[in-house]
């Protein structure tokens, strides 16, 4: 489903160049979840917005279902089988922009027909009632417009999803209402995800495979047993899993 | 009854499209009205409004008559506010000017932003060359004193009401741009609008369905404040005379006409200035009014 | 807990709406002994506002009310202004959650430090300048000489957090109000930063309110925790046992963070209850924490 190979990204012009992925790669087959994880910096959302075209300033492979991408420049297919959900539901969303509009624009942009017998689809998939739809973001709450970020990205029905640090801006409890629907829709769409986090426990519960990054690098790729287990091949990856698991007092 | 109806425009869960931005209008008009100055200045607004409509059957005398014998009358019964050197009645002549004003404030104020708008935006959003060559633009227009400027291009296209608000709109949109630009490069790359590239849309769309919308809010709020130095720049040019020609009834040629008598027979010159004062505080109230509305920034939370 | 360092009782933040009254916080009784004290609450659970009244920085229109705040037996409720900037900063202390926006980014940290710590002790320019590479000595910043000429945008967001902490300490207040003062850091940087803070309380006999919504984090780092919900404590204890926790609520709030030991494929969701908003507080022991309050 998605193939990356010797990925460098990088911003700015030198002597002012800052490299934020170097030589990554890794892939994700179809109907599969895979975490990247990281520290801030370590280049992991990098990665999504240069698969999704919103930097143009790499080099290497990237692969969608076998069509190779190039710069930033993206066809309407790709549109309709990549999506992206952000990470803070309260920048995602434009503020003077209803839920039905941000619903029927991706409708009409996706060449939907019968939008308005969609929108409550979407609306009843992603868990919300017909009665959000003609609200505005700012009579939503976080779990809510994160909802609606969701249903905006499915609206094209999408069969790669990048998930984007999807909860950390979200309580804890509604953390787990959104990432249930997204195990749901998972299942009942056959998406596949790319999804980056740096919580540990968020990539261990939603994901099958992951790859841990820093300072732009991979450092290693495991599967979630092993992540479970705590046995990462790195000192790295053993010192993060270590942090992540609370604080101890020395 | 009247209660239901504020709950329903009030409600957080609108049913249809038509309550939610009625809705959103009330909301509005509520944290406007909760501005007393504001309110202020839109009842002068709406009366200066109500005025020019009806200035022929509001005017108490025709003014252009002219009458020789009454030249320069104090304020009385027949003329509540006097009248100038040729005999006019002042009252009626700031009544008809008022169109005058109006017609000025209106038309500076619908080119001037829209200029403003689309030359910040697409600056702002492009970037690049573009932005270089647009915003060099905006700056050679901006360092020239504005007056001046408006100067320059009455003398060069004649002096009359028309050419003096051209005048007034050319040089008037440069700050506009800036605001715009500005605007736009922090929206620019707000994850909105990368939500909505991802979708597939265009520059155009992007900039006129998501880019404009946020910039509107600001810009009106900074036309309502600037339309007091709209204001005072075309009396300015009328005072020069290059504005409106006599014998119209503009303000800023009105106080032209009096500064000869301001000594002796000061209500000529201060009538006009006067009305001119009051429109354009009002106007200033009700930009202060209208930045609670509609600003982003202030007053969201 | 004989003599607390800051005694509250029935603390009320209420802002006017158009709605009618809203209420932040409302009714929250508490006693802060030489202790770390967790405050854990989600969004909108006035644990920040909390915080903030106890420092006298509610913004107009909010309204604070108390029947008592008091710090070392002193009320200091609703002081006016001038008083109150002489207990803020010398006497009760606040880390904000990004020290981004805590710092100021046109002066170097140096002169920062001891402009904080000259405003509130006095003192001149050398002693000072002592102080503030005491204080920075004290949060473990390597070469505090270099550190005190650099600008806050030169360094990270772990030292920034540091150097907030150096600053708020350099007046030796009697207490440290933190709010999230990990949640913009990395894991590993995190674990230094409460390591600093802990040493702090233990070495100096401070009281440390912790604002967080990280639950697991404030039951290994705290003494005690107070768990907010609507604007009301709905459950104190200690924090080792708040994995034993009675209130439908903290269970619902441990419960549903994933967890890497014991994988589930979903997650139990947190079901709000309407009488959760007014019940009493559950305190872990039978005899009351607060006789006569609630």
């Amino acid at each position: 489903m998605l193939k990356i190979e010797h990925l460098d990204v990088w911003f700015g012009l030198p002597p002012d160049r800052v490299d934020a992925v170097k030589d990554a790669g890794f892939n994700v087959t179809a109907g599969e979840s895979f975490g990247l994880v990281g520290e801030s910096g370590s280049g992991k959302s990098t990665i999504l917005r240069a698969i999704a075209g919103l930097v143009d300033s790499w080099t290497g492979r990237i692969e969608v279902d076998g069509q190779q991408l190039e710069g930033h420049r993206r066809d309407r297919d790709f549109y309709r089988s990549v999506q992206m959900v952000f990470q803070d539901p309260y920048a995602s969303l434009h503020p003077r922009h209803s839920v039905d509009a941000v619903l029927s624009e991706a409708l009409k942009l996706q060449g939907m027909d019968d939008i308005d017998g969609r929108i409550p689809q979407l609306l009843d998939d992603v868990g919300l009632g017909r009665g959000f739809r003609f609200r505005y973001p700012h009579q939503l709450s976080g779990g809510q417009r994160q909802r609606v970020a969701i249903a905006r990205a499915l609206a094209g029905q999408p069969r790669l999803l990048l998930l984007d640090e999807p909860t950390s801006a979200l309580d804890v409890s509604v953390q787990a209402e959104i990432l249930n629907l997204l195990t749901d829709l998972r299942a009942e769409h056959g998406l596949t995800y790319l999804m980056v986090s740096h919580d540990l426990a968020v990539i261990g519960h939603m994901c099958d495979r992951l790859a841990v990054m820093q300072h732009g690098r991979i450092v290693e790729t495991m599967d979630v047993a092993a992540l479970r287990r705590g046995a990462g091949r790195q000192d790295y990856t053993r010192h993060l899993i270590a942090a992540s698991s609370g604080y101890r007092r020395d | 009854m009247s209660q239901t109806r504020r709950d329903w425009l009030l409600s957080d869960a609108p049913q249809t499209r038509r309550q939610a931005r009625l809705g959103a209008i009330y909301q509005g008009w509520l944290t406007f009205r909760a501005n007393k100055l504001a309110m202020f200045g839109l009842i002068i607004l709406v009366i200066l409004i109500f005025t020019a409509i009806f200035a022929p059957w509001i005017a108490p005398q025709n003014p252009f008559s002219q009458d020789l014998g009454g030249r320069l009358a104090p304020p009385s019964a027949e003329h509540f506010l006097g009248t100038d050197a040729l005999g006019r009645d002042i009252l009626s002549r700031l009544i008809h000017g008022a169109r005058i004003t109006l017609f000025i404030v209106g038309t500076v104020a619908l080119i001037a932003p829209i200029i403003g708008l689309f030359i910040g935006t697409v600056a702002g959003f492009a970037g690049g060359w573009l932005d270089q060559v647009l915003m060099r633009i905006t700056d050679i227009f901006l360092a020239f004193p504005k007056l001046i400027l408006a100067l320059a291009f009455v003398a060069a296209l004649g002096a009359s009401i028309g050419n003096a608000v051209l005048a007034l709109a050319l040089t008037a949109w440069p700050p506009y741009a800036r605001l715009a630009r500005a605007e736009t490069l922090t929206i620019r790359n707000a994850d909105y609008i990368a939500a909505a590239r991802l979708q597939g849309a265009g520059p155009m769309r992007l900039l006129i369905r998501h880019i404009w919308p946020l910039c509107i809010s600001s810009l009106i709020v900074r036309v309502a404040l600037d339309m007091a130095g709209i204001i005072l720049s075309a009396a300015g040019l009328g005072f020069l005379g290059l504005g409106a020609q006599p014998p119209m009834p503009e303000w800023g040629a009105m106080i032209s006409d009096g500064r000869t008598y301001i000594l002796d027979f000061w209500w000529v010159a201060a009538m006009p200035g006067l009305a001119i004062f009051i429109v354009s505080l009002s106007f200033n109230l009700l930009g202060d009014g209208l930045r609670d509305v509609l600003d982003p920034k202030g007053g969201k939370e | 807990m004989t003599d607390p360092l800051l005694s509250v009782r029935d603390l009320r933040v209420a802002f006017p709406t158009r709605q009618g009254v809203f209420e932040a916080v409302r009714g929250v009784s508490f006693d802060l002994g030489r202790e770390r004290l967790g405050v854990v609450g989600e969004s909108g659970s006035g644990k920040s506002m909390t915080g903030r009244a106890i420092l006298g920085l509610v913004r107009p229109p909010g309204r604070v009310t108390a029947d008592r705040m008091d710090l070392d037996g002193q009320p200091i409720l609703n002081l006016p202004e001038r008083k109150m900037r002489k207990i803020r900063g010398s006497r009760i202390s606040m880390v904000m959650q990004d020290p981004k926006f805590s710092l100021n980014p046109v002066m170097s940290i140096g002169d920062q430090i001891i402009e904080a710590y000259r405003l509130h002790a006095g003192g001149g320019k050398d002693s000072g300048r002592q102080k503030a590479l005491d204080m920075l000595n004290a949060v473990q910043i390597r070469d505090p000489e270099r550190v005190m000429q650099a600008y806050p945008h030169e360094v990270s967001g772990g030292m920034g957090q540091r150097i907030m902490i150096a600053m708020m300490l350099a007046p030796d207040p009697e207490i440290l109000i933190a709010d999230e003062p990990t949640s913009a850091l990395d894991v590993s940087v995190r674990t230094e930063v409460l390591n600093i803070m802990d040493r702090l309380v233990t070495d100096r006999g401070m009281g440390l309110i912790f604002i967080s919504h990280d639950l697991n984090l404030v039951a290994q780092f705290c003494d005690r925790v107070l768990i907010m919900y609507a604007g009301r404590v709905v459950e104190t204890l200690t924090a080792k046992n708040l994995h034993d926790a009675r209130h439908p609520y903290t269970q619902g709030l441990l419960n549903s963070l994933p967890r890497l030991d014991a994988p589930t494929s979903r997650l139990p969701v947190l079901q709000r209850q309407d009488s959760w908003r007014d019940a009493d507080t559950i305190t872990e022991s039978l005899e009351t924490e607060f006789p006569g309050g609630l």
